[in-house]
């Protein structure tokens, strides 16, 4: 077999309905391992537990991309060949619909009564007359019409296959703004403790995830400032603890000279400025410190992030004080309501700071900050430290640390929230696209497909007999019903003679 | 507050009962009823609407036609009560009540039994109580013993109006598709024991439930025409999560566990319409698709909510 006549089969296959039918199948069973295991897209920190935690299959796993389904060569592989196959498909479809729409409908066929629904009766009217009056009265019900000598020949339902077309070429388009979408966009997080502000520059970014053709010089000049961040929980019941609202109040500038605007950044109600969308995504505790080495000087005086470990928020974090010398360094837990029972450690029991406390752990040596490798601000290197004791502190309380080695004052804490900045130049026409999807595949699924014909044949004794058929391409019900109407318009051209 | 809970119970229990009184008015039915030889003697092999008729009005006699009428009316009173339940339950916690999973359930059973009380308005369904009420029981068992949870506020997250649009399409399209399913299921029996007959072999124990069924291929036809009026609402659902999503997540798909089922049902689906437009792929091989399509919403509803950790944990279940 020639090399083009092998190829022309290979293509008639790809866009065959089995295979289209098999591919849908490998791409919903492709999707299933995205769900089980956890992603590096969403949760990078529990992909690397798991691959420690499964020191031989993780790896493995990692191969296979399992760790990165949606992003992976094999899963691009299916949608896009799925997709050649739709393109395959849809486009001679294309073609025939337009020369459907361009031929009338088909001439009546001998033997109305072997159709569907049929229903007959006797008229005296005659009939080309007749005929084209009924012909006008079907095509203002919205029938395409073609009358014959005798006969008229009636379908509807063309936008059934215009809706098909519709549904399928939207998901094409909808693949391509979905790809475009995250190319020329980004996405950022940034931690802000109230009081605080972000301007929109790439340093201030805590991530910054920009698309393949997303240059950081063109994101926009705005700033914002958190004056506030408000949770309530509730108290009590069988959810106690649970979040019941929060808010963030943000003053906002869309550029360095614009007025600042007080804005409220809510979980459903994200700050929309300059095509970038602000969402609240979650918050947490931020102590204060005042940390003084031996001879009295501060050395470090601000509100350090702690991390939320649990929904009762027990926050752990990190202070280092590099200006001390010997370089001093804390660590430990916020508590926003300590609990009264020790046995698994310093744990808080509800999420409002109704009794706040900090345990700590003060360590002296060398923070490692000029060895040239980046650290975590989360973490402490204690290699090279020597720990000098641990505390609890209530706000407002000191901790003279052991041997005069300074002193650690809880001076109050603040909360803090965490934004994602977003940016997606593909969404509104993905939207577009999806909507018009949904209308293609309603008018698709729900649009019957019919055909009716009307005859006259004279009778030579001048009763005439009037024949309806119908015939339906589709399975929907109501060919029946569709029939009676236009019999009962038909019978007003030609009414029905009593039999004698 | 207290008093819509307890109401909200007491319903609950009550339609456990009744249900179960009417399961076994089901089966009443199955034994008592009269088999006709008619259809499956072996002589009609082409299935035309007329002789199922036929057929289920041959069985229209004495105990099997009133347990059928007593089945009917208890589905109809427990829909009800159900419903009343779920409007209890919302208006004491002053919400839409779908909020967690033992709220989702209760909607979600009422309905499966509002889609076939509806569906049961214009076409004789007795047949396919049993089928339908089993889940719906199963359902409601699970909700008010595992999955119970107190009456209370929403999440931040959910304080919004797509809760009504997004969950509210969902909740009507797992109701659908669950009245779907159990046709395709009964599809599968009554195309078995046709085809047993229709090779010269005894049908058995599958002959005897088929033969108070209709005909397979109006089974067929049934269970298509429910899968394709509500796959455009499916869509729909997954569509306004998808908005929805944007403006709490800040991306419209991140592949969420949850949405990734939701897309993986969308495409069984997907694959059940264009199966029925195959050669080779109609009948059995359509029903076992559309069997798959339910057990990923099973799936997407039990195994995602509460066993794998994601952004939709909204379950209420500890």
């Amino acid at each position: 077999m020639s090399v083009l006549a092998w190829l022309r089969w290979l293509w008639r296959q790809l866009t065959s309905m089995r295979i289209a039918l098999f591919l849908l199948f490998l791409l919903a069973l492709a999707s299933v391992p995205g769900s089980l295991f956890p992603q590096r897209g969403t949760a990078p920190a529990k992909v690397s537990q798991y691959i420690q935690a499964h020191p031989k299959a993780g790896p493995l796993l990692d191969r296979f991309h399992m760790f990165d389904v949606f992003a992976s060569p094999w899963f691009a592989a299916i949608y896009l060949l799925l997709f050649i196959s739709l393109a395959g498909c849809v486009i001679p479809r294309l073609v025939d619909y337009w020369n459907e729409l361009r031929r009338e409908p088909p001439v009546a066929p001998k033997n109305l009564s072997r159709l569907g629904v049929y229903e007959s009766w006797i008229s005296t009217a005659e009939p080309t007359g007749a005929v084209t009056e009924a012909a006008l009265l079907w095509r203002k019900k919205g029938w395409r019409v073609r009358t014959g000598a005798d006969y008229v020949s009636a379908e509807r339902g063309y936008f059934r296959e215009f809706g098909n077309l519709l549904f399928h070429l939207s998901l094409l388009v909808l693949l391509v703004a979905v790809g475009v979408g995250s190319s020329y966009g980004f996405r950022g997080t940034v931690i802000v403790r109230e009081g605080y502000g972000f301007a929109d520059n790439i340093t201030q970014y805590d991530s910054f995830t920009p698309g393949r053709a997303y240059s950081v010089s063109s994101l926009p000049p705005f700033s914002f400032t958190l004056t506030k961040f408000h949770a309530a929980y509730q108290i009590g019941g069988m959810q106690a603890g649970a979040a019941r609202e929060f808010h963030a109040n943000v003053l906002v500038k869309s550029s360095p000279n614009a007025q600042a605007k007080s804005v409220r950044v809510e979980v459903n109600e994200p700050l929309r400025v300059d095509d970038v969308t602000v969402y609240l995504v979650g918050h947490g505790y931020s102590p204060e410190f005042t940390i003084r080495d031996s001879k009295g000087n501060v050395v470090w005086k601000d509100a350090a992030v702690f991390l939320p470990q649990d929904s009762n928020f027990t926050s752990n974090g990190v202070v280092k004080a590099p200006d001390s010398v010997p370089q001093l360094g804390l660590q430990g837990y916020f508590l926003p309501t300590v609990t009264s029972d020790f046995s698994m450690g310093p744990r808080s029991v509800f999420p409002a700071p109704n009794d706040p406390k900090v345990f700590l752990s003060a360590w002296q040596g060398d923070l490692g900050l000029d060895n040239g490798t980046p650290q975590s601000v989360y973490r402490l290197d204690t290699t090279k430290m020597k720990r000098l004791g641990i505390e609890e502190l209530s706000p407002g309380q000191k901790w003279v640390l052991p041997k005069g080695q300074g002193v650690v004052e809880f001076t109050g804490y603040r909360q803090w929230a965490a934004f994602t900045l977003a940016h997606d130049p593909g969404k509104g026409w993905a939207l577009v696209c999806a909507i018009l999807a949904i209308a293609g595949l309603s008018m698709s699924l729900l649009i019957p497909r019919r055909r009716v014909w009307l005859r006259i044949t004279q009778d030579a004794q001048g009763g005439n007999l009037c024949e309806v058929g119908g015939l339906a391409k589709t399975q929907a019900p109501g060919l029946p019903a569709d029939v009676s109407r236009l019999v009962g318009l038909a019978k007003q051209i030609a009414p029905e003679v009593p039999s004698d | 507050m207290t008093g819509f809970v307890l109401a909200m119970v007491v319903f609950a229990v009550s339609l456990s009962k009744s249900r179960r009184l009417e399961t076994l008015e089901d089966s009443v039915l199955r034994t008592n009823s009269v088999s006709p030889a008619a259809r499956l003697g072996g002589t009609a092999t082409l299935e035309q609407s007329s002789v199922s008729t036929a057929v289920v009005d041959g069985q229209e006699r004495g105990a099997g036609r009133r347990a059928g009428n007593i089945g009917m009316s208890l589905t109809w009173l427990s829909m009800f009560l159900l419903g009343a339940a779920l409007a209890s339950r919302g208006l004491s916690a002053h919400r839409l009540p779908w909020g967690n999973m033992y709220e989702f359930s209760l909607a979600a059973g009422f309905s499966v039994s509002c889609a076939y009380c509806v569906l049961s308005l214009k076409r004789d369904l007795r047949w396919l109580g049993l089928f339908t009420v089993v889940p719906v029981l199963l359902d409601l068992g699970l909700a008010t013993t595992v999955l119970y949870t107190d009456s209370e506020e929403l999440v931040p997250a959910l304080h919004s109006y797509w809760l009504a649009i997004h969950v509210t399409a969902a909740i009507i399209c797992v109701g659908a598709f669950t009245v779907g399913a159990a046709l395709s299921a009964l599809y599968l029996v009554a195309e078995r024991a046709e085809s047993r007959i229709e090779a010269g072999q005894d049908a058995g124990r599958i002959g005897t439930l088929a033969k108070r069924l209709p005909a397979a291929d109006r089974l067929d036809l049934m269970a298509y025409r429910i899968h394709a009026f509500m796959f455009p609402l499916w869509t729909f659902a997954v569509i306004a999560g998808a908005i929805w999503a944007e403006a709490a997540w800040g991306r419209y798909w991140g592949w969420d566990p949850k949405e990734t089922w939701a897309f993986i049902t969308w495409v069984i689906y997907a694959a059940y319409l264009h199966a029925r437009v195959t050669v080779g792929w109609r009948g059995r091989k359509a029903a076992y698709i559309a069997l798959a399509g339910i057990s990923a919403i099973m799936v997407n509803y039990f195994v995602v909510n509460i066993i794998i950790p994601g952004l939709h944990s909204y379950s209420g279940v500890k």
